[in-house]
């Protein structure tokens, strides 16, 4: 065994300990922990923000001599500054365009990403070819993918009573559903614990010098 | 008109950035790119309101003291720190260079306990495994069937139980082959479906028929 | 039936230590369990291996301390076997614990495989603005990127000089942990600028990828940690996620036994109830 000299892996190792804790009972070590966490967390992101965003994206070059086209920076930095007057109730309203322009850019961004990539490569890559008779195998593949779709689409269509062939295909949808949502579990569970796993190899290597990862 | 000017003022941005998708001549690209480029930066400004919102919360909790008042105190003193570290000693835009302090504090505070604080939910999906995982019907015994096959699938112990059978009913084959068809085909039916909500949400929103973005907090 | 009742009552913090030496036994007495390599994790190979010496890759690594047990041994060995081709990688990330995770990784494999930063690699930092960022990185890169992680202005790296945009990068490798990852880098750049790319991801948001997988979209994938003992295998360079897998089976099969002897005692109780 050898345990790390590192003053910072040691104070790394009893914050890790001080959250576990918490597996016992809620204790004032673990409220000490999740506190400190927010705090350091908040102040590393304003400074991340600050220094690899709006330093070298904004203030650098609205302030340098130099730069082509200025005003865009003057302009983008108006929008910001409006953003803060959010914490002033009674000039809160300007804040608005910031928030117009902000969700128009991401509302189109969204709806062209969206309709190129999930909807019509999606279809594109659902219309296979159902029979191969070279193929037995992946003509059932391509068959189960085909039914899979559209009894899910179906499943999902609200505007008509799931009665009848309607309600028989959107129970086939909701069977396939239930090995999406199966799978999703048994990959969800791989991951939790794959994130104890990286926590263990922490305290195993880093901090006692049991063993080498 | 000051309330219609916002919801003017997203349906050109939106056009604009949609055009830009099919249009490449720089008419249409250069402003595209421009309201990209100020995104970027009102992103991250928000972030700073955001922080800014965290001291007004929790300031007014400690001065109060209200519950768990003192450990408002840590959260406030440890932000503050991070920020006075962060701006004024670690050497500006090379903040996070090795050395710095403020790399130290990402070492041996932030990376440890955001890991730890995940790592948490291990146990908790164990437990939640044994107290309410209930095979009620028929369409969950679907669900726990696909679950149990893909946990021991996707691992060796899995590899190991079942390498002396045919490799088409070995148990990473089968969940390899459940992931990528009847998994995916239901994931494709969701993706589907979510984009085209999402195509009509968008739209709603860049003709200015959805309106809920532009009230103002109570 | 009082035995299943007692199971019942049992204090969960019984589960969550049998949970915690199930992890820890296994890290310190490996098993060595055999594990294969699944499809896509092949395919990820491949497309990584199929990239021409000497060309130019973008690396974004879109996770933080809380997915790095499954992603950083990814990112590892991506790194790892693009440097062995002397392929040259351009970084950036986009989740804001990432960066300085990345960073280690580049420098650490960097420094071992005697590559040079600005030349055979260079890590351009975070930015912020999610999906907003990726078609203007796409259109160029150095505009979305004036410095890099250091600070250092990007024209002054000898590597920017020879890609500012996707028509001069031979693939695009994507270490996702959520949003914005590999999605919404599909949604917005795949298509956009006609883009090859894999991806490698937490096993949480992995099923969400394989119909981008069979669409061809994106054209190998890792998932989870699981994900990451196979590309590690297929490279030949076992590391921490290799060396995860038996505790990870462990669990696993500890979390399996719990939902059989829960629904046991379930459908014990409610045949004893008709």
């Amino acid at each position: 065994m050898h345990p790390s000299m590192d003053f910072g892996v040691w104070v790394a190792a009893a914050l890790t300990l001080f959250i576990f804790s918490f597996l016992y009972k809620d204790n004032p070590l673990y409220k000490f922990a999740e506190h400190l966490f927010v705090g350091v967390s908040a102040g590393y992101v304003v400074v991340q923000q600050f220094w690899q965003v709006l330093w070298p994206n904004l203030i650098e070059p609205a302030t340098a001599a130099g730069t082509p086209d200025r005003w865009k920076f003057f302009v983008g930095g108006l929008f910001c500054v409006l953003l803060f007057t959010r914490l002033f109730p009674a000039i809160a309203w300007t804040s608005r365009y910031t928030i117009a322009m902000l969700i128009g850019t991401f509302a189109g961004l969204k709806v062209t990403g969206f309709s190129q990539a999930e909807v019509v490569e999606q279809v594109r890559a659902t219309m296979v070819p159902l029979w191969n008779a070279a193929d037995l195998g992946g003509s059932f593949n391509n068959l189960v993918l085909v039914v899979g779709v559209i009894t899910t689409l179906v499943f999902f269509f609200f505007s008509k009573e799931h009665k009848g062939a309607i309600g028989a295909t959107a129970r086939v949808g909701i069977w396939y559903l239930m090995i999406s949502f199966g799978a999703a579990y048994g990959f969800t569970v791989m991951s939790r614990i794959s994130l104890l796993i990286g926590r263990s190899q922490f305290l195993l290597d880093d901090w006692l010098g049991i063993v080498r990862f | 008109m000051m309330n219609l000017l916002p919801v003017v003022l997203t349906a050109i941005v939106g056009i604009l950035i949609i055009l830009s998708f099919f249009i490449p001549h720089p008419i249409v690209a250069e402003p595209a790119q421009v309201l990209q480029d100020w995104a970027i930066v009102i992103v991250a400004s928000g972030y700073v309101l955001g922080a800014a919102n965290v001291y007004k919360i929790n300031g007014e909790a400690a001065i109060k003291q209200q519950k768990d008042w003192i450990y408002k105190w840590v959260l406030l003193g440890s932000m503050t720190g991070m920020m006075v570290i962060g701006f004024f000693f670690s050497g500006g835009t090379q903040f996070l260079g090795d050395g710095s302090p403020f790399k130290w504090a990402y070492d041996y505070l932030y990376v440890p306990m955001q890991a730890t604080m995940f790592s948490l939910l291990a146990f908790f999906i164990a437990s939640a495994a044994f107290r309410a995982f209930r095979i009620r019907t028929v369409d969950a015994a679907l669900l726990a069937v696909a679950a149990l096959v893909v946990m021991v699938g996707r691992v060796p112990i899995g590899n190991l139980m079942t390498h002396g059978l045919p490799e088409s009913i070995q148990l990473p084959t089968m969940a390899n082959w459940l992931l990528e068809w009847p998994q995916n085909a239901a994931k494709r039916g969701i993706a589907i479906g979510a984009g085209l909500g999402v195509m009509a949400t968008g739209l709603r929103i860049i003709l200015g028929i959805e309106r809920s973005h532009m009230r103002e907090e109570a | 039936m009082a035995f299943g009742d007692t199971l019942e009552k049992v204090d969960r913090r019984w589960i969550f230590l049998v949970v915690a030496l199930l992890v820890v036994i296994p890290l310190l007495f490996p098993l060595r369990l055999p594990l294969a390599v699944s499809g896509p994790a092949r395919n990820f190979y491949q497309a990584v291996e199929a990239v021409p010496e000497g060309s130019i890759v973008v690396l974004a690594g879109d996770f933080d301390p809380a997915s790095a047990p499954e992603l950083m041994p990814m990112t590892s060995s991506a790194v790892r076997h693009l440097f062995r081709k002397n392929v040259r990688i351009i970084a950036l990330e986009l989740w804001e614990g990432g960066p300085p995770l990345v960073d280690r990784i580049l420098h650490e494999i960097g420094d071992e495989m005697g590559k040079k930063y600005g030349v055979d690699y260079v890590n351009l930092g975070y930015k912020s603005g999610r999906e907003a960022v990726m078609p203007s990185f796409g259109n160029s890169f150095s505009r979305t990127f004036p410095n890099d992680y250091s600070g250092t202005p990007v024209g002054k790296l000898p590597l920017m000089a020879e890609a500012d945009n996707f028509t001069k990068t031979a693939l695009f490798v994507n270490i996702s942990a959520g949003y914005p990852g590999t999605k919404e880098w599909v949604q917005q750049v795949q298509g956009r600028f006609d883009v090859k790319m894999v991806s490698g991801s937490t096993a949480v948001q992995a099923p969400e990828i394989y119909p981008y997988l069979q669409s061809g979209q994106v054209l190998g994938l890792l998932g989870g940690m699981a994900g990451a003992a196979e590309y590690e295998k297929s490279i030949e360079y076992p590391g921490p996620a290799t060396k995860g897998m038996d505790a990870q089976s462990s669990a696993h099969m500890f979390i399996v036994v719990l939902i059989l002897l829960g629904n046991a005692i379930y459908f014990s109780r409610r045949r004893a109830n008709r």
